[in-house]
């Protein structure tokens, strides 16, 4: 590679204009795709695909599940929003334990309805640019259904390309589990590590 | 996704109750549909009294009728019943399409309706499907919504569940319209309410533990099937693939 070390005024030039465009926009030096963000999801549903064809029983799926999730999925950003104003105020340590509670939960909850896909598939179909991030359109196919919409959304926000939301047949996860974990964190009198405990035990 | 089915037009005089409940409800629905309105539900006190008498109808009836009978996830006779209810409910569909103007898919269902009748023996066969004539489920709330009627308040309706005064409006005159119900003689035209009702035991059988999830597993289950069938309502009418529909969380995080 002895031409790369050859820098020429005119490259130099071009180098250093491209530099202050990159450091003057307010994004990642290298910015998600549509396509980047349909790979990312290709490599989620294959991993679902296998899991749900596996044939392994419901504890080893959600076993299963928990680490595509935690993997895959801004776990942590996704916790901050469904807890909502609460999250606003809860220390480090507090947001640490029900991101971690919160983690085991979400797996097992979607585990379950992911389960309910065995025999089925599901075929990445399309990506688009919505806002900030990326909406990944899927297809899942069941036996003896009409195949129905899931759509998940992509961001690199947190310094990684990962997916924070899922929605199925236009049910939001994010808003559906904001309900959800504000009714607990009300029936647990707004206290979040008592509310971490309980999700535990669900 | 109704709950529990609509078993209450089988009997006229349930019908008749129910006729003027809603009539109580259904208030003057007005124009132009805003986009992802947030959730309107200003009788939240009377609907979690009707959501938990649909609750205990569903753990006393339903569900221990539709366990009996129906495995999770179904079987071949499960998906018969189903898509013979699915096959009588096509016609409706049809002029539902009709009146929505969208004559593409009025043609699609009365195609399915033809195949299926025929070589699909009464529609107990989706055959339609696997020659890749899916057809479209549509009802009058989807008529009312085209003509520009906004979804008006949310209501958890005896024995039919999450709904709304547009939507429950239009179950009521999707019988009153059902061409079945017009060209079958007496005995023979509540058969697609019948097929209907027992589509619903059959759906409440197979998909016991994504049903039970709601209704008994979660903390509030009033307010987990409402945002659920907003949502998805929402979403099978086209309302809600805009941008406004979805959330961004990174906004609250970064944007400070």
């Amino acid at each position: 590679m002895q031409s790369n070390s050859t820098l020429t005024r005119r490259r130099f030039a071009a180098g250093f204009a491209m530099g202050s465009v990159a450091l003057a926009l307010p994004m990642p030096a290298v910015a998600l795709t549509a396509e980047q963000s349909q790979q990312l999801i290709d490599k989620v549903v294959a991993d679902i695909n296998s899991v749900i064809n596996s044939g392994k029983e419901l504890g080893g799926m959600i076993a299963d599940f928990e680490r595509i999730f935690a993997r895959y999925a801004d776990v942590p950003t996704i916790a901050r929003s469904v807890l909502g104003v609460a999250a606003r105020t809860a220390s480090p340590g507090e947001l640490a334990t029900f991101t971690k509670a919160f983690q085991s939960y979400i797996s097992a909850r979607y585990g379950r309805r992911f389960r309910e896909f065995i025999g089925g598939t599901i075929i990445v179909t399309d990506a688009r640019p919505i806002k900030s991030y990326f909406e990944v359109i899927s297809q899942a196919k069941l036996v003896g259904q009409a195949p129905f919409d899931l759509r998940w959304h992509v961001s690199d926000k947190s310094g990684k390309s990962m997916f924070f939301n899922i929605i199925i047949e236009g049910i939001n996860m994010l808003a559906a589990e904001r309900t959800e974990i504000g009714a607990l964190l009300d029936q647990n009198k707004g206290d979040i590590g008592a509310l971490s405990a309980q999700l535990k035990t669900l | 996704m109704t709950l529990v089915p609509a078993i209450v037009s089988q009997s006229p005089r349930a019908f008749r109750v129910f006729l003027v409940l809603t009539a109580v409800f259904v208030g003057a629905s007005g124009c132009a549909p805003p986009q992802n309105a947030p959730i309107n539900d200003p009788d939240e006190a009377f609907n979690r009294q009707i959501h938990d008498f649909n609750k205990g109808v569903d753990s006393y009836v339903l569900r221990p009728v539709a366990t009996a009978l129906v495995p999770p996830g179904g079987g071949p006779i499960s998906q018969g019943v189903v898509n013979f209810a699915s096959n009588l409910s096509a016609p409706g569909d049809v002029l539902n399409n009709i009146l929505q103007i969208r004559l593409g898919r009025a043609v699609e269902n009365t195609l399915r309706f033809a195949i299926n009748s025929t070589i699909g023996f009464a529609g107990l066969f989706d055959v339609a499907q696997k020659m890749g004539v899916s057809g479209r489920d549509t009802d009058f709330g989807e008529t009312l919504h085209v003509w520009g009627f906004a979804e008006g308040r949310y209501l958890d309706a005896p024995l039919v569940g999450p709904t709304t005064s547009r939507d429950l409006t239009g179950k009521i005159v999707d019988i009153a319209i059902n061409p079945l119900q017009i060209w079958l003689p007496a005995p023979d035209r509540s058969i697609g309410t019948v097929a209907g009702a027992a589509a619903g035991v059959v759906n409440r059988g197979r998909y016991v533990s994504t049903v039970d999830s709601i209704l008994y597993q979660s903390a509030d289950s009033y307010a987990q099937s409402r945002i659920l069938y907003l949502q998805n309502r929402r979403f099978k009418l086209g309302q809600s693939t805009g941008e406004d529909a979805m959330i961004d969380p990174y906004e609250d995080l970064y944007a400070e």
